[in-house]
C-alpha cells in the first residue's frame, strides 16, 4: 500500500508528480491512500509511512496524456469530494493504455470525472454570482468586503475573475477556508475567517431589494425554478433573500387581485409629455417619382411586402433617358432600402463603368419591388417571383415609365423582360429580337448580373460577362448618339 | 419622489421585458486601477426571483411616461399607473452602485417615448455614454432602440451598447394596428435592417485597428404571446422571418401577464406560460436542430401543450424511427425525442469506442420512457409500441399531472 500526503487539498502539481511516478512504475489504482495532510477527511491509512518520494521500483516509459486532461484534473481536484485523488489517478492509468479514453464519453469514470468537473465550475460560476460585497470604512478609504461560503475549494480558481472585474475597487471576499484580497495591484489569500468577521449591512441593500421586489412579476410565479438555479444553501448570504418568502405568500393575492381589477377606465387625463409634431415635409407633387415612391411603401398588392422589409423603389434622375429594370432586390437592397447595392449591384456598376455609362444619369429600378425569400436560419434563400406577383407589380412599374417617359429600356433578366412585354419568351429569343414595353418604349434585353455570380465554370464566366458588356455598350451607344 | 419610491416605479415597469441576458458579447475588462466591470462571454445570473427569472442586470425605464398608447402595456398613456423618471445621471449612480456591489451584470435601459423619438433616444445613449466615457464602465449594457430615432443616435447607440434591441411585439400588422396604433412594423423591420447592416459592417472589420465597435452582442426582439389571436403558427414564421431576415441574437416570448392596470380592451387572465415554454423549445428546434417551421405545431396551427414539440413531431412521423443510436448521422439523432444537443455529441464521440447500449443511456440519466420506443440499441430495439395507439397516450401526462410547472 502506498500513502501519497498532498500538502494541499488543491495540490496539483504534488498530485501529478507522484501519480506520474506510480503509473510508471504501474501502480493499481487499488493499492493507493491518497490523503491530503492535516485534513480532516478520514485517513484509514494515517499508521503508514508516506512513500519515500524516490520508490525503489523500476520506471517504466515516459509517456502523456492529452491536455484536455489536464484541464479536466485542475478543475476536479478543486472538488470536496476526499475519491477525487483516486479517481484521476485511475483515469491516467486508463490513458496510459489507452490516449483517447476521454473520449468515451459514456464510459462511468468518465461520465462521473465530467461530472465532479461540473459540479466545480458550477460552484465557481455560483461564487461569481452571488457574492455580495458591503462598504467598510478604513483608513485606506472605501473597502468592499464579503462574506461567502463555497461548497468546494474554489476561492483561488474564482478569485481572478473579480479581480479583472473589480480592476478599481478595494475588495475582500472572506470565506470559511481561505480569504483573499485585492488591493489595486495584487491578490492576496489569507486563512479563512469566522463569519461574524464579515459586515453584516450596507446602505444599498435597500435600494437592491425594492428593485428585486418590483422586478418580481406575481402573475407567473414559478418558485421550483428560482429554487434550482438559487438553491437555499445561498440564500443566508444573498441580502435579497429575505424577501423570497413574503413575496411569494402575497404572490396569488396580488395576481388575483390584478385579474380581477383589471377592468380599469382609461385615465382621464391620459400622459402625453409635449407631444412635438413633426415639420410635414415639403410635399412632392403627384405623378412624381417621390410621390409615387412613396404610395408605394406601404404596398401590399400582393403577399410579398408581409415577410420583406421594406418596399425598394427605383432610384434615378427623372429626366433619365435610360431605364434598367432589374428582377426584385436582395437580400442587401432589402436591408437598405435601395436597389441594386449588394453583390449584384457591385458587378452591375463596374459593368457600366466599363462602358462609360455614369450610375448617376440612369435610372435603376425592379420589376418587383419587394425581396421574395424563404428563411433558412441565420440566411434568406432568394425565390423567384411568379407571374401573379410580377403582374401586381407591373402597376408601380408602369406609372414609373409614365412619368419617366425613357428613350430606352433595359430589361436585365427574363423577370423584367416578362413584366415589360408582358409576353412569356427566352431570355435568348429576347436577346435578339427589336422588342418594346407594353407603353412602346423600344427595349433591350440582357441577362441579369447576378446571373454572372453563379456561373461555376470561369470560361463560361468570361464569355457571360463579355457579351454583358457587349449588350451594354449598346446602350451607352444610345446614350451618348442622344 | 425619492430614490427608493423612483426605482420600486421604473423597475416595476421595466419588468414585462423579458430578455435578461448578459452574454454573448466580446470579452474585455477594465485595467487595473482604472475603471470598473468586465464581460466574459458568459453572462452571469446574479440572482432569481420566485418567478423562475434571472436577475441579471439592472432593468429600469428612464422613465415610465409615454405617449403611446399601446394597450397590452403598463406604461401606455391612458394607464393609470404613478409615473415616474430618472435624471441620467441617477441611473448612472445606481447602476455603478449596484455593480460595485456585485449585484449585476450590467444595464439594461428602455424608456417611455416622450417628447419625440430622439429626444427620448438621446437620453437613453447618454446614460450609457457616461457610463463608458466618465466612468471606465466595462461591464454589459443593453438598450431599447426606438425604431424612428435617427441613424446619428443608433450609431452611438451601438458605439457604447453590447447589445441592441427593439420589440416587434405583436405577431401580425394587424394586431400591432389594432392593439398599438402609434407603432409601425415596417418602420421596426427598416430599423432591424439598419442595424444588421451595422452588425454586419462592423463584423467585417472586427480584424482592422481602427475599428468601430457595433454592439457586439447583436441585436433581439420580443414578442407578446397571448395578447391577441396569433397562431404558434404565425408566431414562429415570423421569429423564423426575423432570424432570418435581420440575424437576431434572440427572440423572446412574453405571455401576456395581467397588469396592474390593464385595458378594458385585453381579457384579463393568467399569463399563458406553458404556451411560452412550447414556443421557447419550438424556438431551440429551428435553431438548433435542423426543424424548419412547416414541421412543428399540430392542429390549428398551435403548439401541443402536453407535451414537448419535439416529442409531438416524433409521434406524427414515426415512419422516420426508430434510430439507431449506433450508426444514425447526427441529424436523425437530434430529432429523437429526449435527445438533447450535448447528450448527441457525446453519443458520437461515445460510439467511437463501443456499443452504446441500455445502461449507457441510464449513465447518462436520459429520459427512457421517452426516448426508448424510439431508438435502436447495441441491446435494445424498440417493441411494437412504436406502431401502436398505445404510445401516444402513454406519453401524455396522466391528467392529474397537468398542471403549469409551479
Amino acid at each position: 500500500m502506498h500513502r501519497i500526503a498532498l500538502t494541499g487539498p488543491t495540490n496539483i502539481r504534488g498530485w501529478r508528480e507522484a501519480a506520474r511516478r506510480l503509473a510508471r512504475q504501474d501502480v493499481d489504482p487499488a493499492d493507493i491512500a491518497w490523503v491530503v495532510e492535516g485534513a480532516a477527511e478520514s485517513d484509514l491509512f494515517g499508521g503508514l509511512p508516506a512513500s519515500p518520494q524516490a520508490s525503489s521500483a523500476p520506471e517504466g516509459p515516459a509517456f502523456s496524456v492529452p491536455r484536455a486532461f489536464l484541464g479536466l484534473a485542475e478543475t476536479v481536484i478543486l472538488h470536496r469530494d476526499p475519491e477525487r485523488f483516486a479517481l484521476l489517478y485511475q483515469m491516467i492509468c486508463r490513458l496510459k493504455d489507452n490516449h483517447d479514453a476521454l473520449e468515451d464519453s459514456v464510459d462511468p469514470l468518465v461520465v462521473r470525472l465530467n461530472g465532479l468537473a461540473r459540479s466545480v465550475r458550477r460552484d465557481i460560476h455560483k461564487m461569481h454570482a452571488f457574492v455580495r460585497f458591503r462598504t467598510v470604512e478604513t483608513e485606506a478609504g472605501e473597502c468592499f468586503v464579503a462574506w461567502f461560503e463555497p461548497e468546494h475549494h474554489i476561492v483561488e480558481a474564482a478569485a481572478p475573475f473579480f479581480a479583472r472585474r473589480f480592476a478599481s475597487m478595494r475588495w475582500s471576499i472572506l470565506t470559511p477556508e481561505r480569504s483573499v484580497h485585492w488591493d489595486g495591484e495584487i491578490l492576496r489569500l489569507s486563512e479563512g475567517v469566522e463569519r461574524s468577521e464579515a459586515p453584516t449591512e450596507d446602505k444599498l441593500e435597500d435600494l437592491w431589494r425594492r428593485y428585486y421586489a418590483a422586478i418580481f412579476n406575481p402573475a407567473r410565479l414559478k418558485v421550483q425554478a428560482m429554487m434550482s438555479e438559487m438553491p437555499k444553501k445561498y440564500w443566508r448570504n444573498l441580502p435579497e433573500a429575505s424577501l423570497i418568502k413574503p413575496l411569494i405568500d402575497q404572490a396569488e393575492r396580488r395576481s388575483v387581485d390584478m385579474v380581477a381589477l383589471a377592468a380599469t377606465a382609461p385615465n382621464p387625463r391620459p400622459q402625453r409629455t409635449r407631444v412635438e409634431i413633426p415639420v410635414a415635409s415639403v410635399v412632392e407633387p403627384l405623378g412624381s417619382i417621390q410621390a409615387l415612391r412613396e404610395a408605394a411603401s406601404g404596398c401590399r398588392r400582393c403577399p410579398l411586402g408581409v415577410p420583406a422589409t421594406q418596399t425598394v423603389f427605383g432610384e434615378g434622375p427623372e429626366d433619365a433617358g435610360i431605364v434598367f429594370v432589374g428582377e426584385q432586390p436582395g437580400d442587401q437592397e432589402d436591408l437598405a432600402g435601395r436597389p441594386f447595392v449588394g453583390p449584384a449591384g457591385k458587378v452591375f456598376d463596374a459593368a457600366l463603368e466599363e462602358v462609360g455609362i455614369d450610375r448617376g444619369r440612369v435610372y435603376v429600378t425592379n420589376a418587383v419591388k419587394h425581396f421574395k425569400f424563404v428563411p433558412r436560419g441565420k440566411r434568406r434563400l432568394h425565390q423567384k417571383p411568379n407571374v401573379s406577383e410580377i403582374q401586381a407589380c407591373r402597376w408601380w412599374l408602369k406609372q414609373e415609365l409614365d412619368i419617366l417617359r425613357p428613350r430606352l429600356v433595359v430589361a436585365l433578366g427574363l423577370t423584367a423582360v416578362r413584366s415589360l412585354t408582358g409576353q412569356p419568351m427566352t431570355l435568348e429569343v429576347a436577346r435578339q429580337r427589336r422588342l418594346e414595353t407594353l407603353e412602346g418604349a423600344p427595349l433591350l434585353a440582357t441577362i441579369h448580373p447576378s446571373y454572372l455570380l453563379r456561373l461555376p465554370d470561369e470560361a463560361m464566366k468570361a464569355r457571360e460577362h463579355a457579351r454583358f458588356l457587349e449588350d451594354l455598350r449598346r446602350v451607352a451607344a444610345f446614350a451618348n448618339a442622344a | 419622489m425619492d430614490m427608493l419610491e423612483k426605482l420600486g416605479i421604473l423597475a416595476d415597469a421595466a419588468k414585462y421585458d423579458a430578455s435578461c441576458a448578459s452574454s454573448g458579447t466580446d470579452k474585455k475588462h477594465a485595467a487595473a486601477g482604472k475603471g470598473i466591470g468586465s464581460t466574459e462571454g458568459m453572462g452571469i445570473c446574479h440572482s432569481y426571483a420566485p418567478d423562475g427569472r434571472c436577475i441579471s442586470l439592472l432593468k429600469v425605464l428612464l422613465t415610465n411616461a409615454c405617449n403611446f398608447d399601446c394597450l397590452y402595456c403598463v406604461n401606455r398613456a391612458s394607464s393609470n399607473v404613478p409615473r415616474a423618471r430618472f435624471t441620467v445621471a441617477e441611473i448612472v449612480k445606481l447602476t455603478l452602485d449596484f455593480y460595485r456591489r456585485n449585484y449585476i451584470e450590467g444595464l439594461f435601459l428602455s424608456s417611455g417615448i416622450i417628447r419625440n423619438p430622439d429626444y427620448t433616444m438621446e437620453q437613453v445613449v447618454a446614460v450609457a455614454k457616461s457610463l463608458r466615457l466618465d466612468h471606465g464602465f466595462h461591464g454589459y449594457i443593453h438598450l431599447k432602440t426606438i425604431p424612428e430615432a435617427s441613424e446619428a443616435l443608433i450609431t452611438e447607440a451601438g458605439l457604447y451598447a453590447d447589445r441592441l434591441s427593439i420589440n416587434v411585439e405583436l405577431p401580425t400588422e394587424a394586431a400591432l394596428t389594432a392593439l398599438a396604433p402609434e407603432k409601425s412594423i415596417p418602420s421596426i423591420r427598416r430599423t432591424m435592417g439598419r442595424l444588421r447592416l451595422k452588425l454586419d459592417e462592423a463584423k467585417s472589420e472586427k480584424h482592422l485597428k481602427h475599428a468601430r465597435r457595433f454592439a457586439p452582442a447583436g441585436q433581439s426582439t420580443q414578442m407578446i404571446i397571448g395578447a391577441d389571436a396569433s397562431t404558434d403558427r404565425s408566431i414562429l414564421d415570423l421569429s423564423a422571418n426575423l432570424y432570418g431576415s435581420y440575424r437576431l441574437k434572440r427572440v423572446y416570448y412574453s405571455a401576456f401577464s395581467p397588469i396592474p392596470d390593464s385595458s378594458l380592451k385585453l381579457p384579463p387572465k393568467a399569463p399563458p406560460l406553458m404556451r411560452e415554454h412550447r414556443l421557447y423549445q419550438a424556438d431551440w428546434l429551428l435553431r438548433f436542430y435542423g426543424f424548419q417551421v412547416s414541421e412543428i405545431g399540430g392542429k390549428g396551427g398551435m403548439l401541443d401543450l402536453d407535451i414537448d414539440p419535439k416529442l409531438a413531431w416524433a409521434l406524427a412521423n414515426r415512419d422516420r424511427f426508430p434510430v439507431d443510436l449506433n450508426r444514425a448521422p447526427r441529424e436523425e439523432l437530434l430529432r429523437v425525442p429526449g435527445l438533447g444537443s450535448k447528450t448527441v455529441e457525446r453519443l458520437i464521440s461515445a460510439r467511437r469506442y463501443r456499443t452504446i447500449r441500455s445502461d449507457d443511456l441510464v449513465q447518462l440519466r436520459l429520459p427512457l420512457a421517452k426516448l426508448m420506443p424510439f431508438v435502436v440499441l447495441g441491446d435494445h430495439k424498440p417493441s411494437g409500441l412504436l406502431d401502436s395507439e398505445r404510445l401516444s397516450a402513454l406519453l401524455r401526462p396522466k391528467p392529474t399531472q397537468m398542471q403549469l410547472p409551479f
